[in-house]
């Protein structure tokens, strides 16, 4: 074989894995990159989409919204609803994994218990909102059994009072997010081998050392795993938001997506509202590389 | 076996051909983009343009139908990339960013040129001197009053006045029974309330929250109007959970006999009808300030109608857009959409068939159609500003005064 040929052929099984993967990365390139450059290039035009030939803006955009009070009104709002959906996503999601994992509850109640708790996965995010603004309405039924209890004198406006709207579509998210956690931990749950608890028993271990000294450990990959995705995720949720309160009142449910979103359809400033966008990518790129990261540690 | 083409089949084909071809290139292919296809009975849209078509040989109309939100957006990259279709259906919330975008004709040349009559339009919506858009159908928004209510609340007559309306309020307010006397949806996921809800109260008294083409929100017309609504909030007249109710909750509100009183679209009429065939209720103008006499302004919602600039068909748009304000075609038209017309000759058929569409029928001639928000610059952008200022006014984190001055700081800003 001549040395041509020996290279043309070495050429040929260096290029074939890159040909095999050529149409993913150019689904990939199509639909995630070319829309991301197109906004990060639209952040620094001015009257980006809306004219024909848009100047260059330079930060002036970015510039623009780190100067607006809402926005950082709304960055605040963001990291709030994203923590505390977050941590109780996670606490209430292993509660009911160690309710639906344990022994001492009857088969069929358990199975029973696991239709319902998994309810919540079920219903698309506009499905939610419309039962919670029905539930919390002023005349609706939450406020209706409060008062009942004696628990509340008069009824609370929990979507339109700028004193309770935020915690209220905050409740409602950790609602509708908790399954994820909950069967995640329950699937982890199940693999740790139960030789760990027999020995805590021969130990003479009480159930809450086994749950911080074996349960919560063993658990640790997945939690971790899970609240970052999670975090990642609630981040960016918009259609609860927007349906129960469309940011208001005042501005105290206004998170980055519904700031980024009125932007670009009520303002109709695209160049703005791309800024703000890549902000938005700029928080969850930094999340994704984290979890990235420690995925690899792994 | 062979096949044999004969010279005079060859010559039939050919001719055949060039006719197809000569009448395909004769046809001018109008694109007409709106909102008003899926909200009108199936099939009744196609039928009209049916109709323009075989009064205008030679002129095909392609209808591209979606709804409100996918038109509006469709409109505005149509406008900023050049491909807007020929004849499009317009909000007058977005004319003033599309003539900024150079994106609409202006109608004034072809009026002239054609002889048109301007006297037969209700409304010629202009920017900067350039007749930019016609209202094909209003949908005018007077006061709905629940009739059951106001008997039990002791109400005999409907309120005129501003005073009078805050009294019947209070009278059918009833708070222990879910019951109050109007209803406010500010959300702001829809700030059309502000728009509908309370600049309606300016307008009825022919006044304006504008001046010289400026916003003027710190006179007079509007601080009445805010201090009005704070004190019909202050009353506690006002349905609980304003700051996200949206104008569909209104309306069930309505509906439920929960509220007495609301300022809602004349398109909901069948609505109610169909959610509560028992409720009894009238219509009335939208209450005036102490004294006025004047005509009075009555807030609309309209389909309205432009025509691209980038059009090549500018001609044939034209003509269009004639045959859809033409009286007889209107009336057809606002007819099936329950709305009133943009030719003041035309008479929709439901008028005389219809007590309440009848009544508000006399309304409307009686006024004259009042929407500052058309032609203004990003109108819902200013509408959001207005509700968020109107929602710390109404949670008392400031005065009316206070209000007007931020939304009037807010709003110069976008001019």
């Amino acid at each position: 074989m001549t040395r041509q040929k020996r290279s043309r052929s070495r050429l040929k099984r260096a290029v074939a894995p890159y040909l095999y993967l050529s149409p993913s990365l150019v689904i990939i390139g199509l639909l995630m990159l070319l829309p991301m450059v197109t906004v990060i290039g639209y952040s620094f035009q001015n009257s980006a989409v809306l004219r024909r030939d848009p100047s260059f803006a330079g930060l002036k955009h970015y510039q623009a919204i780190f100067a607006d009070p809402v926005f950082w009104a709304s960055l605040g709002h963001t990291l709030y609803f994203t923590c505390m959906s977050v941590v109780f996503h996670m606490t209430i999601g292993m509660i009911f994994a160690l309710m639906l994992n344990s022994d001492r509850i009857n088969p069929i109640l358990r199975n029973i218990l696991r239709v319902l708790y998994i309810l919540p996965w079920l219903f698309t995010a506009v499905i939610i909102a419309v039962i919670w603004r029905l539930l919390l309405e002023p005349n609706g039924v939450v406020n209706s059994v409060l008062i009942q209890l004696g628990i509340i004198g008069s009824k609370i406006e929990w979507f339109s009072s700028p004193e309770t709207a935020l915690h209220a579509v905050t409740f409602a998210n950790i609602w509708a997010g908790y399954p994820l956690f909950m069967v995640s931990l329950l699937a982890g749950l199940q693999g740790i081998p139960k030789d760990f608890y027999e020995a805590a028993d021969i130990d003479g271990a009480k159930a809450y050392q086994k749950l911080i000294f074996i349960t919560i450990p063993q658990l640790m990959p997945i939690i971790i795993s899970i609240s970052l995705l999670d975090f990642i995720w609630t981040m960016q949720v918009f259609p609860l938001i927007w349906i129960t309160t469309g940011g208001g009142p005042i501005y105290s449910t206004e998170v980055l997506s519904t700031y980024t979103y009125k932007l670009a359809f009520s303002s109709y400033n695209l160049s703005q509202a791309s800024a703000s966008a890549v902000v938005i990518l700029l928080i969850s790129l930094g999340l994704t590389l984290f979890y990235i990261r420690y995925q690899k540690a792994r | 076996m062979t096949f044999r083409i004969k010279p005079a089949m060859l010559k039939m084909a050919a001719a055949a051909w060039l006719l197809g071809a000569t009448s395909a290139m004769a046809d001018t292919t109008l694109e007409f983009t709106q909102w008003w296809e899926p909200e009108l009975p199936a099939g009744s849209l196609r039928k009209i343009m049916d109709e323009f078509e075989a009064a205008n040989p030679g002129i095909k109309v392609t209808l591209v139908s979606g709804p409100y939100a996918t038109t509006r957006d469709q409109i505005s990259v149509g406008a900023a990339t050049g491909t807007l279709s020929d004849v499009v259906g317009l909000d007058g919330a977005w004319v003033n960013n599309l003539n900024a975008q150079g994106a609409l004709s202006d109608m004034n040349p072809m009026m002239d040129a054609s002889k048109f009559d301007k006297a037969q339009v209700a409304d010629i919506i202009k920017v900067d001197g350039k007749a930019v858009m016609f209202p094909v159908a209003s949908f005018v928004y007077p006061v709905f009053v629940n009739l059951d209510l106001a008997a039990q609340a002791g109400v005999t007559k409907l309120p005129s006045t501003r005073a009078e309306f805050l009294e019947a309020a209070k009278k059918m307010t009833h708070a222990d029974k879910n019951q109050y006397g109007w209803v406010l949806p500010l959300s702001l996921q829809t700030p059309s309330g502000v728009q509908n809800d309370m600049m309606s109260w300016v307008w009825a008294s022919g006044q304006s929250m504008m001046e010289n083409g400026k916003p003027a929100l710190e006179g007079k017309p509007v601080v009445d109007m805010l201090t009005f609504v704070k004190s019909l909030n202050d009353a506690g007249t006002i349905s609980p959970g304003i700051a996200t109710k949206t104008e569909q909750e209104k309306v069930e509100e309505f509906v439920n006999d929960r509220v007495g009183m609301m300022v809602d679209s004349l398109a909901h009429v069948n609505l109610i009808r169909k959610r509560n065939p028992k409720l009894n209720f009238d219509i009335i103008p939208v209450p005036v300030v102490e004294g006025y006499t004047g005509k009075r302004g009555l807030p609309y919602a309209s389909w309205g109608i432009g025509i691209s600039a980038s059009s090549k068909h500018q001609e044939e748009a034209w003509k269009l857009v004639q045959y859809l304000m033409s009286e007889k075609v209107n009336a057809k038209l606002v007819s099936l959409a329950n709305a009133f017309p943009g030719n003041v000759n035309a008479k929709p058929d439901f008028v005389t068939s219809d007590k309440a569409f009848g009544k508000a029928f006399e309304i409307f001639k009686s006024g004259y159609l009042a929407n500052e928000f058309t032609g203004l610059p990003v109108a819902e952008d200013l509408m959001t500003m207005f509700d968020v200022e109107a929602q710390k006014m109404l949670a008392g984190e400031q005065s009316p005064e206070q209000a007007a001055a931020a939304a009037q700081k807010g709003w110069m800003a976008k001019f």
